[in-house]
């Protein structure tokens, strides 16, 4: 069959978008990737970069699996392009741990059953450090109001309360 | 109950991947990526029912970039999830059934480039006209509104009928007879991961499948069959479930098209659908209309019961056999009921097809019922604790269409949650506008039978003892985040006395592990449980005599404990696990051991009598308290109680965990949460955004309170926990309201427009349709067979 003339929509699918040197520093170090301009930080982190611990729900901001901190604030990564995201610190969950030794809220989270499935522990812990940074003794309202926008579908938030307050509280879990 | 010992069941211990789920180490399916992998995509129908009079892909196949287009020529052997309605084409070959049906499918070298080559794909349509109503359903006369072709009557999947005991004597031994409509909207399990499947083809003629998939071994079985490659020559590997809930356990589209995709191209291909596109491959709640007609006695005994349902199955079968089942079996399990008839029927419309979720077919009847008996203990005067009270099912029992009933904790669970949230302080005495309501329900442990009738076990455990000490334990079993991994390492761990870390779990790997039936019907604890410790117990055969020869000790005095065999009567007189395992591996070679499990054989067996035995049921009651709003129906829900009978809870963390996410998973179906669809066959809410489920926000504390009851058909004595918890909460809200407000709705989701309209008295009662069902199959109880009892 002949070939077809090429439309340039398709070219631009084929080409993909135009490419750049990203420099970004994520989890202490900084990372150099060359990557198409129209990727979103979720995409750069999980297809670049391979920290894939950074999960995706919907990829239209609604259901808070995606989040990370891009200079100490919880941010969905699905809604921030990876060009917007240099100069900036980013931590993702594979950052939370220090030298192989679990965050308090990791920790707080395993020992109390906070995690089922697990996808949206990723997102979750980050907003809940955010929230432990800013106000290390939250009340239970807080911690409700600080997590309503990422949604677990499998814990009924129960444990996932209890965890970041047994975080915040500094104590060890059973 | 009977106090026992144990060093691990019992314990709130971690889950064994607790701490890889909070460090990003746990690998999803699309986690994974391989060298030289493509990308799919699925052109979908954007109709509800249509004939296709062509498919060109030529110009998406001629796109650089894109290494294949399939259409469903290319995939034309049928399959689904029940062996007898296998009604699905991986893509459509002739007709397409509900938007969002697949047609074709791009393998390409990104996903925007499969995306683009989906645009020039050509499909020409006859559009037909669409039934999108259970009403449409049943009406259905033209040959143009006939979904399938393979069914007798047109739009009727299934209808199946019933009469245990003599229903008419029971209707005229009765007092008062109540009859009640009720409607249950269809809504779906908005896992937080979305569907993602990765196919690699080998240079040994072998498939190899990665899929977040409840159920490998089924979705082994489809592949075999419609890509014709016998089972040897594939392996499914379930990659641990990003949430479940029931709506990964069909064999779909998307996993045989990447394998169809990866055999065609010799390469990796990797499918993950969006959001959008999960909402469309759905099967979730059935929209149900029931009908209920129950007589009693004046003190609220149940002499009768009738009960009709009519399911809108959406396009394609799925488990929609077994689901039309389960909303007429297990009405009987939670009180005495002498006569009973059931008659429902599930209808084809063009939607998105319906399957299991958390519950299967039960939720919707649990509703009705605990509605109905609700307001039948008003009427009567009765509180509604009470009325149940004095007529539950006995434990070693067989209720009336055959189930064979266990142990029981129903009494429990309701004095427990009673005196928990202070019912008889806080019923019929709260102030206008703030309400309390109870309710209570039984679930299945597994289901009794398997979806392939066999002799096989329904699942297998292979223990291979390590040099040193460790263990390793395959299963076929899929974590779906209810923590089954761990429950394996809790089972092995507490038979050989060891801690649970020095135990490695292998699962759900078709080539590695033997299989199990799959993570659905609350199975998994109860079958892998049992099978984990007849392993176990082949083992401990080979052991304790080594032990024993050693120590010089009668295997008599030899126990397995804190990571030793020794002496009970002098605990110093020991050997480490890890020296024994060297002294039998010296003595008969590599140690491995395999356990099996099936459940008992069940008492009935008319036809249709496979759907609801089960090893034993698990029982839940709960309380709701509420406040609503007059002026703007809001409702504010004030706490949960809920008490359930697990059995045994194998780590109470992880039972309460799913106490807690289903009544959570409960409130957002009768409050919020609807999968409803436009005249265009479109959903009217594809998007998180839209389909509004609770928050952190929205979800009251809950208070769980755990029953144990030492099953003896469960390992440890458990039971399910998984489904059950989820069953009580909906119409104990609905019961709530009406004491807050003194409104009815027999409607599910229970929405302000809906309680607004019922408070100006607008809110018209359900209308149920007509159907002539077929008479009914009779079976009456007790005809000569015996409580089973675990000896």
């Amino acid at each position: 069959m002949p070939k077809r003339k090429k439309s340039s929509k398709t070219d631009a699918a084929q080409k993909g978008w135009a490419k750049r040197l990203l420099r970004l520093k994520v989890n202490g170090e900084i990372k150099e990737v060359a990557t198409e301009t129209s990727k979103t930080l979720l995409e750069v982190l999980r297809e670049d970069l391979n920290l894939t611990g950074t999960k995706h729900g919907c990829e239209l901001g609604e259901c808070g699996t995606c989040t990370v901190l891009i200079n100490g604030d919880a941010v969905l990564s699905c809604l921030v392009l990876g060009v917007e995201s240099e100069d900036a610190e980013i931590v993702t969950v594979e950052g939370l741990m220090r030298d192989s030794q679990p965050h308090p809220l990791q920790r707080a989270f395993a020992d109390l059953g906070a995690t089922q499935c697990g996808y949206c522990i990723p997102g979750i812990l980050l907003t809940a450090k955010v929230l432990l940074d800013k106000n290390p003794h939250p009340t239970r309202d807080e911690v409700r109001e600080a997590l309503s926008g990422n949604l677990c579908r499998c814990t009924g938030y129960t444990k996932i309360l209890e965890a970041v307050e047994l975080a915040a509280r500094g104590e060890e879990g059973q | 109950m009977r106090k026992k010992a144990f060093s691990v069941i019992g314990k709130p211990l971690r889950k064994v991947d607790a701490m890889a789920k909070c460090t990003g180490d746990t690998r999803y399916a699309d986690d994974i990526e391989l060298p030289r992998m493509l990308y799919a995509k699925l052109l979908r129908s954007p109709y509800p029912h249509a004939r296709i009079r062509s498919i060109h892909t030529e110009r998406a196949a001629q796109l650089e970039g894109v290494s294949a287009v399939i259409t469903g020529k290319d995939l034309p052997e049928k399959f689904g999830i029940m062996p007898s309605t296998q009604d699905e084409e991986a893509l459509a070959v002739e007709k397409v059934r509900y938007v969002g049906d697949p047609v074709a499918a791009v393998a390409a070298s990104s996903e925007a480039l499969a995306e683009q080559a989906l645009t020039l794909i050509d499909v020409d349509y006859e559009i037909l006209k669409p039934v999108l109503s259970i009403e449409e359903a049943l009406a259905s006369k033209e040959e143009s509104e006939r979904i399938h072709s393979w069914n007798r009557r047109a739009n009727i999947q299934k209808a199946v009928s019933f009469e245990f005991g003599d229903v008419v004597v029971g209707f005229a031994r009765a007092d008062e007879i109540f009859e009640d409509t009720f409607f249950f909207q269809g809504n779906t399990h908005l896992p937080m991961e979305q569907y993602c499947a990765m196919a690699q083809y080998g240079p040994q003629d072998k498939l190899t499948l990665w899929s977040s998939t409840q159920t490998p071994h089924y979705l082994h079985r489809a592949l075999s069959k419609v890509l014709g490659l016998p089972m040897s020559r594939i392996r499914v590997i379930a990659t641990p479930v990003g949430g479940g809930f029931g709506g990964k356990s069909d064999p779909f589209s998307h996993e045989i098209c990447v394998a169809k995709l990866a055999m065609i191209t010799g390469r990796p291909v990797k499918i993950t659908l969006t959001r959008e596109e999960s909402f469309y491959v759905h099967r979730g709640r059935h929209p149900v209309k029931m009908w209920v007609k129950t007589g009693v006695k004046k003190d609220g005994t149940l002499q009768a019961m009738h009960f009709r349902s009519f399911l809108d199955g959406g396009g394609y079968s799925s488990y929609g056999l077994a689901t039309v089942y389960y909303t007429g079996a297990l009405q009987t399990v939670t009180y005495k009921l002498p006569a009973y008839k059931f008659e429902g029927v599930r209808l084809f419309t063009n939607k998105p097809p319906c399957g299991p979720k958390r519950g299967h077919g039960t939720p919707q009847p649990r509703f009705a019922l605990e509605v109905q008996l609700d307001k039948i203990a008003e009427k009567l005067g009765i509180d509604p604790i009470d009325l149940r009270l004095k007529q539950l099912v006995d434990p070693n029992s067989i209720t009336v269409n055959g189930l064979r009933i266990s142990t029981t904790g129903l009494r429990e669970c309701i004095e427990k949650v009673a005196a928990r949230a202070d019912w008889k302080k806080k019923f019929h005495q709260l102030p206008y506008g703030r309400g309390i309501g109870f309710a209570a329900s039984s679930y299945i442990s597994g289901a009794g039978l398997p979806i392939y009738r066999n002799e096989m076990p329904h699942s297998g455990v292979q223990i291979r003892l390590d040099r040193g000490g460790g263990i390793t334990v395959f299963c076929g079993s899929i974590d779906i985040g209810q923590g089954s991994d761990s429950i394996l390492a809790y089972a092995v761990a507490e038979e050989f006395g060891i801690d649970p870390a020095d135990i490695r779990v292998v699962t759900a790997d078709t080539d590695l592990t033997p299989v199990d039936l799959g993570s659905y019907s609350s199975r998994v604890t109860v079958m892998t449980g049992n099978a984990a410790i007849q392993a176990c117990g082949k083992l401990k055969e080979i052991l304790l005599p080594v032990a024993g020869e050693a120590l010089e000790l009668p295997v008599d005095d030899l126990e397995m404990a804190e990571g030793q065999l020794r002496s009970r009567s002098y605990p110093k007189r020991a050997i480490s696990f890890a020296e024994c395992v060297e002294k039998a591996e010296g003595k008969f070679g590599t140690l491995g051991a395999t356990g099996s499990y099936s459940p008992p054989k069940h008492p009935a067996n008319f036809k249709g009598s496979g759907v609801g035995p089960t090893p034993s049921y698990s029982y839940t009651t709960s309380i709701v308290e509420l406040s609503c709003d007059p002026e703007t129906a809001d409702i504010k829900l004030h706490k949960i109680w809920i008490a359930h009978d697990c059995g045994r809870a194998f780590n109470p963390l992880l039972v309460e965990g799913q106490v807690e996410g289903s009544v959570y998973m409960a409130l957002g179906e009768v409050l919020m949460e609807e999968q409803v669809f436009r005249k265009s066959g479109l959903h009217k809410y594809p998007s998180i955004l839209e389909y509004k489920s609770p928050t952190t926000l929205e979800t009251p504390p809950i208070e769980t309170i755990l029953v144990e009851t030492d099953d003896p058909e469960g390992p440890f004595g458990a039971k399910e926990a998984g489904q059950g918890p989820l069953l009580p909460v909906i119409p104990a809200v609905a019961n709530a309201l009406y004491d807050a407000i003194g409104v009815r709705i027999d409607e599910i989701p229970i929405t302000p427009d809906k309680i607004l309209r019922a408070l100006e008295g607008r809110l018209k009662s359900v209308s149920v349709p007509w159907f002539d069902f077929p008479p009914p199959i009779k079976w009456q109880p007790g005809d000569g067979v015996g409580v089973q009892q675990k000896s």
